[in-house]
């Protein structure tokens, strides 16, 4: 059995930015388990640019942005494993991995991260009726099909969901000449950037379809065309607005759930609100110990963001291994009518805290307030806030006291 | 005249409206430019009301590597009615592995001013790059 100080679940963003910030805490002992054969994660197909403005002040595709950090683990020389998928994580932060080239390995760790990231929602997440022809992919799996295996998916192209991934491979097959007929969202305001819209549809004419949705799929071997109806106001589609439209493929690009199997069988407590686990401030979930950042934890809309939650997690984590506790986080956090997937649940009060949520509907001109108790934390203005865009306000250690549940609000 | 623009140079896709004097039925000059939380925001609907510039990324056929493609982007953008012009240069490029990030595989593409520069590594296919 080995022992280290800290294993991270996880090569990509998250894990890479822990790494080299628990590093740079004097954490050395550390090693990053991998499944993919390199590190990087999802940002190895993700060419397109973007990436960075906030951690660097620059704008790269995401195989740069991921290499910046992949060269820094290798100058520190951190220990990573790739081909090696993690089993089973204990309470107790044992770790059971399987590595194509060390077999089964048996970890203890005084900290584990988790650093797993998402998965796509599929066909059989929105119950899509119809046969079961090929040419139905996820956006992220059509992604890793033209970017990383040359392997076009189709020429005449359904996007389902406005989805950043979906925008973006929108544009991507429209400059691999498929023909994308159009973007169809089942909510009344798009799921994805504003930026995506303008950059990955506008500027190639396809048009984005608000309150539509694909309400069957026709094809026996190979997807033949799908029915897309308008839907009302509870989502529900309205009879008589059924338009058929001949493809052969459909791209679904309707959300990211957190991949959190290891999470739970940790026994860690899940939040309802972001489906990752509930953590406090220092990114710590209800098994001490056990830390989780990046999409694992909420689905972020920039990777900047998950690098800078990784590096605020590493910071409780390294003193986590150093002094073997942290401030114990009994205070709540809550959130309004308004806010939803917030981060964290709880904290200490004695400590700096990024509280992160998203709005559950686009709002103008709004005020976010954070309360505690009688005093108000903080109050920011936003001229206007979007579901598709993560808000994170930091709070500091001062403006904070040892007692009283923190509220976030959106009054307008 | 009037125009709204969203910015695509940073996240915030900031909402930018514009007031233009009219020119003849065309763009005239810009009288006021205002919702841009940054220069950058006032640089951005300058250059798309005079010629739109866009930086595409896609990827170029790599031989003999542990993955069939690399990807790439622009080094500057380029006109947007440039954008499929540029798409067919690229797709003739194929080169040997390894390619390294940060090469430029080609100069000055189509005397645009920008190069084509590789943003992946692909190293030889059997060598082991753990």
């Amino acid at each position: 059995m080995k022992q280290v100080d800290v294993v991270i679940i996880g090569g990509g963003p998250a894990g890479l930015a822990a790494a080299i910030q628990l590093y740079q805490k004097g954490v050395t002992n550390i090693l990053i388990l991998e499944r993919e054969k390199k590190l990087g994660g999802i940002l190895r197909q993700c060419i397109h640019d973007g990436f960075g403005l906030t951690r660097f002040g620059e704008t790269l595709s995401g195989p740069e942005y991921a290499s910046r950090f992949v060269r820094q683990v290798e100058e520190l020389k951190i220990p990573y494993l790739t081909d090696t998928t993690v089993l089973e994580l204990t309470r107790e932060r044992m770790v059971y991995a399987s590595s194509a080239v060390h077999g089964f390995l048996e970890i203890q760790a005084k900290a584990v991260v988790l650093a797993m990231g998402c998965r796509e929602r599929t066909r059989g997440a929105i119950s899509i009726p119809g046969t079961r022809p090929s040419g139905v992919y996820t956006a992220g799996v059509a992604q890793a099909y033209i970017n990383l295996k040359n392997k076009m998916v189709g020429k005449e192209v359904i996007i389902l969901g406005s989805g950043d991934i979906g925008m973006i491979m929108a544009r991507r097959m429209t400059l691999e000449g498929a023909h994308v007929q159009g973007v169809f969202e089942i909510q009344p305001y798009p799921s994805g950037l504003p930026r995506n819209i303008e950059q990955c549809l506008h500027d190639y004419q396809i048009p984005l379809y608000l309150s539509h949705s694909v309400t069957e799929i026709k094809g026996t071997d190979r997807l033949e065309s799908v029915v897309i109806s308008q839907v009302d106001e509870h989502l529900n589609p309205i009879p008589g607005t059924e338009k058929e439209y001949p493809c052969d493929t459909l791209i679904l690009s309707v959300g990211l759930i957190p991949e959190n199997e290891l999470t739970w069988m940790a026994g860690a407590r899940e939040d309802q609100g972001t489906k990752g686990a509930a953590v406090d401030e220092f990114y710590q979930t209800t098994v001490p110990g056990i830390f989780a950042a990046g999409n694992v934890l909420h689905v972020h809309d920039l990777v900047d963001f998950v690098s800078l939650e990784a590096e605020r997690l590493a910071d409780g984590a390294a003193r986590f291994v150093q002094e073997g506790d942290l401030p114990g986080s009994g205070l709540k956090v809550q959130g309004d009518g308004m806010v939803g997937q917030l981060v964290p649940t709880r904290f200490s009060g004695q400590e700096d805290v990024t509280v992160s949520f998203r709005v559950r509907r686009p709002v103008k001109n709004c005020t976010i307030m954070i309360c505690q108790g009688e005093k108000t934390v903080k109050q920011v203005k936003r001229a206007k806030a979007l579901p598709a865009e993560m808000i994170q306000i930091p709070l500091r250690a001062a403006d904070l006291k040892q007692e009283g549940d923190l509220e976030v609000k959106v009054v307008w | 005249m009037v125009r709204e623009f969203t910015c695509i140079m940073c996240p915030q896709g900031c909402d930018i409206r514009v007031e233009l004097a009219e020119d003849q039925g065309k763009n005239g000059k810009i009288l006021q430019i205002s919702g841009n939380k940054c220069p950058k925001g006032k640089e951005y609907v300058t250059q798309e009301i005079i010629n739109p510039v866009r930086n595409i990324a896609t990827s170029i056929l790599v031989e003999g590597g542990e993955l069939p493609l690399a990807s790439v982007r622009l080094t500057k953008p380029v006109p947007k009615a440039r954008i499929f012009d540029v798409m067919a240069e690229i797709r003739r490029i194929h080169v040997p592995a390894p390619v390294m990030e940060g090469e430029i595989v080609i100069h000055d593409c189509l005397g645009l001013g920008s190069d084509v520069m590789v943003t992946k590594t692909v190293e030889k296919e059997n060598s082991r790059s753990l």
